[in-house]
């Protein structure tokens, strides 16, 4: 059970937004934040993350405070969570395994290394680095390495939007397939609604740094727009 | 008849303050680079001066904090038996105040070059900030650490005014080649002048052609898009 109860203002480029962020998420939910952009969806990531921190609040994760205003403020270190950008972020200065490799707790075995690959078939890809990749690769690539410490929460910021539809179709079936695996606790942050809908059980839609609705996407997204996916799905 | 003991003084000048730049750059340039507070500026204008101050002013004040008969130099005299004036080392840390921007600049703009979300990909795996210069930053901000490395050394070659004030003009411990030219030209002997000269102009020329190469060739190890 993830407890999430956090506030901060934000400064972008609609002017000054105050965001509040208050929700509760499964262990092992598939959640997804949607809304336009500048809404402070990545801004929730972060403080999840603890590369942003939040005016006030709290973050409970099974029994761990990881932020509690005033008294406790965990490292990104100590969070155990894996984060996978838009933009990829391999270190272009290791290879594929190396990447992995880089991950890996101290004293931790190197079989979750195979393991992974394996599950989003890289093994040809190991000795590789990442510019020679494409988009679509690079980011299993990423995924993996998200997962070799075994995290506790898994955050996806707009994981899919770089790369063309055929290849998000794709990716989208290796998240599923990781979410499942692992039983992981997911957020992805996204504002494509074909994906929303695609992806999650449970979308949160942000909007003006406020939780408008909490729900099934059936539920959540527009529905004219829903109705299209649907029609496009058909025919 | 050539002399090549003044080359060789200012190659070991050059290279001993480069060494210590490169040990000592790394951690100011990354306290530049991802410090925020508002007294960098402070920092950086000072790390800064060398730019834009004559040599002999530079040369001035650290001849005058030099000498023994002043309390940085008395306390090294006293307690270490060290001069610093009209001694190689002390030549040696004059060098290093009067190049540390050509080391600073590069390095600390390669810091902030390497994207942020790898640094922050790397803290959320669990990595400690030594752990993620040395194996994160640091290899993927080559070039700017070679351009680094590359300006101070020829900058030290090509240092005149400081190495005077500081330095003088002994044989074997502080006479380097730019002296030995001055000296040469003092003495109308503009044909062994010229040669110096000569060798010092051609050296210079491929050190910068050299560090235009790396630069070039760093532009094509792309980052993903």
């Amino acid at each position: 059970m993830i407890e999430i109860k956090v506030s901060r203002k934000l400064f972008g480029s609609n002017g000054e937004l105050q965001l509040v962020f208050d929700t509760t998420i499964r262990r092992g939910e598939f959640v997804t934040i949607y809304g336009p952009s500048g809404a402070g969806k990545t801004s929730v990531l972060r403080m999840l993350a603890g590369l942003m921190k939040p005016d006030s609040g709290s973050i409970i994760v099974e029994d761990q405070i990881w932020f509690e205003k005033g008294k406790i403020d965990l490292a990104p270190q100590q969070r155990n969570i894996g984060i996978v950008f838009q933009d990829y972020s391999l270190f272009p200065n290791m290879t594929v395994q190396g990447n992995l490799e880089f991950a890996l707790s101290k004293g931790q075995s190197a079989e979750i290394i195979d393991e992974l690959l394996s599950l989003m078939e890289l093994e040809n890809l190991r000795s590789k680095r990442p510019a020679v990749l494409s988009g679509g690769q690079q980011q299993r690539v990423a995924l993996a390495r998200a997962l070799i410490r075994k995290p506790k929460l898994l955050l996806l910021d707009e994981p899919l939007s770089a790369l063309d539809s055929a290849m998000q179709l794709k990716l989208q079936e290796y998240i599923l397939r990781l979410h499942q695996q692992f039983n992981l606790t997911t957020i992805l942050v996204s504002h494509d609604i074909a994906e929303v809908a695609r992806m999650s059980k449970r979308v949160l839609l942000l909007e003006g740094g406020r939780i408008s609705k909490d729900g099934s996407p059936g539920e959540i997204l527009p529905l004219e727009n829903f109705r299209n996916f649907i029609d496009g799905l058909i025919s | 008849m050539l002399d090549f003991e003044p080359f060789y003084l200012s190659l070991k000048l050059a290279l001993a303050t480069t060494v210590i730049l490169f040990i000592v750059g790394i951690p100011l340039a990354y306290f530049l680079a991802f410090n925020r507070s508002r007294w960098n500026v402070l920092l950086e204008a000072l790390v800064g001066l060398p730019l834009v101050l004559p040599p002999s002013v530079l040369g001035f004040y650290l001849l005058l904090a030099f000498s023994p008969q002043n309390v940085v130099g008395k306390f090294l005299d006293d307690f270490f038996d060290v001069r610093l004036v009209f001694t190689f080392p002390g030549l040696v840390i004059a060098s290093v105040i009067y190049s540390l921007p050509f080391m600073i600049q590069p390095v600390q703009s390669g810091f902030s070059m390497v994207p942020r979300s790898l640094v922050e990909t790397a803290y959320t795996l669990g990595k400690n900030k030594f752990t993620v210069l040395t194996r994160v930053l640091l290899p993927n901000m080559k070039a700017a650490l070679i351009t680094g490395c590359v300006l101070s050394f020829a900058h030290t070659i090509g240092e005149f005014g400081i190495v005077l004030m500081v330095g003088g003009n002994i044989p074997h411990e502080t006479r380097v080649i730019s002296v030995v030219i001055y000296d040469e030209v003092e003495a109308m002997n503009y044909r062994h002048a010229g040669v110096y000269s000569s060798i010092l102009l051609i050296f210079s020329f491929l050190v910068l052609v050299s560090v235009y190469l790396v630069n070039r060739r760093a532009l094509k190890v792309h980052y993903q898009s």
